[in-house]
This record gives C-alpha cells, sequence and structure tokens, in this order.
C-alpha cells in the first residue's frame, strides 16, 4: 500500500471511531479538549528523575483506553513518528549522566537512563492522549469547541476547509502518482525533471478547485460564516468527568500515590 | 522538524504559544483587512494542497534519497505572508492530530519554527524584495532557495535552543548545534530546489497567482535558473563546511560567552532573593528526594512505586471491566424489553 493509501486509511479510521456511540464520545468536546492539553502540560511538567511518580500518569489513557473499547495497538503505531525523534533527543542522555541514582543489589541505575526512559514515557503518553481526543473527537467537534473559547472563525473555518479537502487532493495526489509510476517502471519518486510541472499541475487545479468551491459555497448562501459541527450541551456529567479527571491528574501530580499503593503490598 | 511534546517544558510550550499567537492574531487582523471573501477557501484547499504535496517523494539526482516539498514559503509566494503563516498552522494542527506529528502542546514551538519563519521572514524579507522589480525564473528560483534554507536554519535552531531551555537533552549546545544546523541545511537546499521548480512552473503557466510580484517586470533575466540553482548549492556547501568547523573548534558557546562575561562557567547565586526562591522551588518541586540517592531504601521506595504502578493498573483495568459488564447487561436488559 502507498504512503498516501495508507495517510487516506488512517484519516478514515479516525473518523470512524469519532463517529462512534461510545459514552467517551458523548463528553462535550470542549471539556475533552481542556483536559487532554491539561493532561500533556502536566504529564511533560515532571522532572527527568521522577519516573514512578510519571507512571502514575498512565491512569487517565489506560482508564480512557478501556472505557472507549480503543484499541492500544492502534494508537502505539501512530508512535513510529514521534518516538524516533524522542529518542534521538534522549539517547545521549546516558553517555553524559552517568551518576548512579539507584542500585538494586549489584544492578546499578544511572540517572541518564532513568531520564531517557522517563522521556521517552513521556513521549508515549502525550502521544496516547491526543489519540483518545481525536479518536473519540471529530475535528468538527474540536472546531465547535475551538469557536466556544472565541478562537476566530476566519481561523476555524480555514481548518475545516483542510480537514475537507485533504482526503479529496490526497486521492487525487494518489493517481497522478500511480499514473507516473506506470510512465516510470521501476523509478523510485518523481524525477527531477518533473519536479515543476508534477506539483505545479496539481497545485494549479487545486486552486482552480477552490474558485468552484468558492462559487459552490456562495450558492449554498455562504456569507463568511461557516458552521462547524452541531452545538452541544454542557451537560452535568461532563462538568463531573471534567472535574473528577482534573483532580485524579492533580493528585497524580502531586502525591506519590503509586508508592502508597505499593508500600501496602511491599 | 515537528517538535513532540515530550521534548518541551510547559513554560517554554506557553511562551512560544503566546509569540505564535500574537503573530496569528496580527495575521487575522490583516486578512481580515483585505475583506476578499475568496481568501478563506482558497488558503483552506492550499493547505491541503501542502499536506497531499508533502506525501510526495522528489528523488534527489545523485543520491539515493528523496526530498519533500517546503510549505512556508510556498504558501507565502502564493497567499502572502499573514493567509500563508494561518494556513500553515492549520496544517500543523491538522498533521498534530490526525498523524500524531508533532504535539498538541508543542505546536506554539511547531507554529514558530516551520510556520513563523517560512511564512513572515520568507515572504517579507526575501520574497518580496527580491520580487519588488518584477519577477524572472532566476530569481523565483534564487527566492525559494535562499528562503527555504535560511528559515529552515532559523527553525532549526530554535528548535536547539527551545529543547536545551526546557532541560530535555544532556548533550552540550555546541554538539547539538553542530548536529542540527548541517542536516537541515541539506534539507533545506532541497526543500528550496523543489519550492523552486513549482514557483518557476506557476510562474510560467499563471503568473497573476504568485503574490508581491510587481507587473512592471520583464520575463529577461540576469541569471539562468540553473546557474542560479548550482551557484546557490556552492554557496551553501561552503557555508556549512564554515559553520561546522566553526561548531567543533568552540563546542559549547554558552559557556564560552559565561566564561567571558562572569568568568566561570557557572553562575552561583546567594542573597535573600535567591534563597526565599529556593525554598519555594524546594516546597514546590514535588518528592525533591524520590528515593533515588543511591540507597538501599531509595531502591526500596522505587520498588513500591513500580509495584504500585502495577497495582493501580490492574485495579483501573478491573474497574473498566465491572462497568462494561454492567453497561452490556443493562443494556442487554433494555433490548430485551423492547423486542
Amino acid at each position: 500500500m502507498s504512503k498516501i493509501s495508507r495517510a487516506i486509511r488512517e484519516i478514515q479510521t479516525m473518523e470512524e471511531l469519532a463517529q462512534r456511540d461510545q459514552w467517551v464520545n458523548r463528553i462535550h468536546p470542549l471539556v475533552k479538549l481542556f483536559l487532554t492539553v491539561f493532561y500533556i502540560a502536566v504529564v511533560v511538567s515532571f522532572p527527568k528523575y521522577q519516573l514512578t511518580g510519571l507512571l502514575g500518569m498512565m491512569i487517565y489513557p489506560l482508564f480512557l483506553f478501556e472505557m472507549g473499547e480503543l484499541s492500544v495497538r492502534e494508537a502505539l503505531h501512530r508512535l513510529r513518528i514521534v518516538l524516533p525523534l524522542v529518542c534521538v533527543a534522549g539517547i545521549f542522555n546516558p553517555f553524559f549522566d552517568r551518576e548512579i541514582l539507584i542500585c538494586w543489589g549489584s544492578f546499578a541505575i544511572s540517572g541518564g537512563v532513568i531520564s531517557m526512559v522517563t522521556l521517552m514515557l513521556k513521549g508515549i503518553f502525550t502521544v496516547l492522549a491526543t489519540y483518545l481526543l481525536i479518536a473519540s473527537t471529530s475535528i468538527e467537534s474540536i472546531c465547535y469547541a475551538m469557536r466556544l473559547i472565541h478562537i476566530p472563525k476566519v481561523f476555524v473555518t480555514q481548518i475545516l476547509l483542510i480537514y475537507r479537502y485533504i482526503t479529496v487532493l490526497l486521492k487525487e495526489t494518489d493517481r497522478m502518482m500511480q499514473a507516473y509510476a506506470l510512465r516510470a517502471p521501476g523509478q523510485k519518486g518523481v524525477h527531477v525533471k518533473a519536479w515543476g510541472s508534477m506539483m505545479g499541475q496539481l497545485l494549479l487545479r487545486s486552486m482552480d478547485r477552490a474558485e468552484e468551491l468558492y462559487e459552490s459555497m456562495c450558492l449554498r448562501g455562504y456569507h463568511g460564516e461557516f458552521y462547524c459541527g452541531k452545538s452541544v450541551g454542557f451537560l452535568g456529567k461532563d462538568l463531573a468527568f471534567l472535574l473528577i479527571w482534573t483532580a485524579v491528574i492533580l493528585i497524580f501530580r502531586l502525591f506519590p500515590v503509586l508508592e502508597y499503593v505499593g508500600s501496602l503490598f511491599v | 522538524m515537528h517538535m513532540a511534546d515530550a521534548l518541551v517544558a510547559p513554560a517554554v510550550a506557553g511562551t512560544m504559544y503566546v509569540c505564535s499567537a500574537a503573530a496569528a492574531a496580527y495575521s487575522i487582523k490583516k486578512v481580515r483587512k483585505e475583506e476578499d471573501p475568496k481568501k478563506i477557501p482558497v488558503m483552506g484547499v492550499m493547505g491541503a494542497f501542502v499536506f497531499a504535496a508533502q506525501m510526495i517523494n522528489f528523488t534527489i539526482p545523485g543520491t539515493g534519497a528523496s526530498g519533500h516539498l517546503s510549505g512556508g514559503v510556498l504558501l507565502s509566494a502564493l497567499l502572502g505572508p499573514y493567509a500563508g503563516f494561518l494556513t500553515m498552522i492549520g496544517v500543523l494542527l491538522v498533521q498534530c492530530l490526525l498523524f500524531a506529528d508533532g504535539g498538541l502542546l508543542a505546536l506554539g514551538c511547531n507554529i514558530w519554527n516551520m510556520a513563523f519563519y517560512g511564512c513572515f521572514l520568507g515572504a517579507l524579507l526575501i520574497w518580496r524584495p527580491m520580487m519588488k522589480k518584477g519577477a524572472s525564473r532566476g530569481k523565483i528560483a534564487a527566492a525559494s532557495i535562499i528562503g527555504c534554507v535560511l528559515t529552515l536554519q532559523l527553525g532549526s535552531f530554535s528548535v536547539t535552543l527551545e529543547t536545551l531551555t526546557s532541560g530535555i537533552t544532556e548533550l552540550p549546545f555546541g554538539a547539538f548545534v553542530a548536529v542540527m544546523q548541517p542536516i537541515h541545511l541539506a534539507i533545506g537546499l532541497v526543500e528550496g530546489l523543489i519550492t523552486a521548480a513549482v514557483l518557476v512552473f506557476v510562474y510560467e503557466a499563471r503568473p497573476e497567482l504568485l503574490w508581491g510580484v510587481s507587473e512592471e517586470g520583464t520575463s529577461t533575466s540576469r541569471f539562468s535558473f540553473r546557474r542560479t540553482v548550482i551557484t546557490l548549492a556552492v554557496l551553501a556547501l561552503l557555508v556549512a563546511g564554515g559553520l561546522s568547523l566553526a561548531a567543533s573548534a568552540f563546542p559549547d558557546g554558552l559557556e564560552w560567552s559565561m566564561q567571558q562575561v562572569a568568568g566561570t562557567e557557572e553562575l552561583e547565586t546567594d542573597g535573600a532573593v535567591y534563597d526565599k526562591a529556593d525554598e519555594i522551588q524546594s516546597a514546590t518541586s514535588l518528592l525533591p528526594d524520590y528515593g533515588f540517592s543511591g540507597s538501599e531504601s531509595a531502591a526500596g521506595t522505587s520498588f513500591s512505586g513500580v509495584v504500585g504502578a502495577g497495582v493501580v493498573a490492574a485495579v483501573c483495568v478491573g474497574i473498566c471491566w465491572i462497568f462494561r459488564l454492567f453497561r452490556k447487561k443493562s443494556e442487554g436488559k433494555e433490548s430485551f424489553l423492547q423486542r
């Protein structure tokens, strides 16, 4: 499967997940947006040696993955982009920070190893949180939440349009690439001679498409206002969800909960 | 160059959000002033175009590698810096949400590193002055290559600064810069060449689509497209060689500067204000020791933490299963009653 076809499939999968009738999907989008940003901010705020403290933050993705009946495997697949970058940043830590911080018998762990693992965990948790948001909330609903917090409609409208036209243009690009590949067998990528004409043609067609899109929008009564998602009321359960999770995240950030629980058994 | 959330500290992310939001607010004001109702649909479709174009691999002649299109300079050459900047933000947000390419918290950093430099500096300081007296193939190629190389250099330098100020990596400043800059010089050069090829094609097919090009210009060029590209490539390689030599000769610029200014590589602080700040820091830094002192008890505390993690995970999964079991039962009852 080509890179473009994979991207189209990924977008469709995310859309299907966001359309499911799960209770996590029915939570107000603004609550989920706020909680995701709050959770990510708290996760990255952990100091580099607080590995056990950071482990406690697994509670949010763990709970919501289970409750939302989402596949962790699919979510981990998204780590293929983030994890190598995070590894590059953290891989040098064991070489530069060699101070021994933990000794379990004859087994010694240096500060660099702990900070590297902490960094990787942060990378995993933050990606899982974003996945949870997008797997339970459609882009339309996220745009609706953005409008609720008064993000200008010029900006929100163009995000919606980008999203709507991504699949269309990806399919067009895929067709063009397929046609090119059939005429240039065994060639990897686009030859330097075709760089300008290949992308230029796609660009001119996209520009023409934008003109047609504008005309059709005008025919349907577009006056600068674009409706993003159906309006959703803020219910008591949304408030409860927000308050409970904010409290849980804060408790796990402020207190060594895992150590308290562990000391009951050890 | 997309930064992940794990690579930034909340304070750095917040600061960059404020900077990017200020640039976005200014851009929105400028786009509104234009009062062009067509602008928003064009921005949306062009954002989707950049997204699709970035999926295409362009073969670099003589190597097995491939390059991708740079969005910022291309968008600002077509839509102008303000609409181009807003479109790039949209692209970065959708990339972050749909493909986990860059983080939600690090979005402010990514906007600054990739959209701000590419759109504002690329368009206002490079593209517009060069197109002031009319466009030509050579000028477009030169502007695209200089724009992409320069803005990518600035972007990658910002990534280094943001990562280091976040305290994420133990890598010294000099070494980090020496790794980042030459890599992004090569990437910028390839991206510049692709952008140049596309913009030259647009110039020849539909020149009216290019932004900031004066109509008084003629198509007769003092530089040919090929000569411009070769000259810039040689220049870039020379600069890259010079930069990497300088980087290895002075491995840590920050420490060197400190040594020159303060006579020491690390600043020591004393006084009531610093003591108070230290106290506040100790009070607010959660679990200051956290059992990582190398003692047996420390190992024990850490072990408790790991055991605790397992127990909490098991309890969470258990609760979820029970909840789902009850829900399925109640759903089953409802459907039975409906029948």
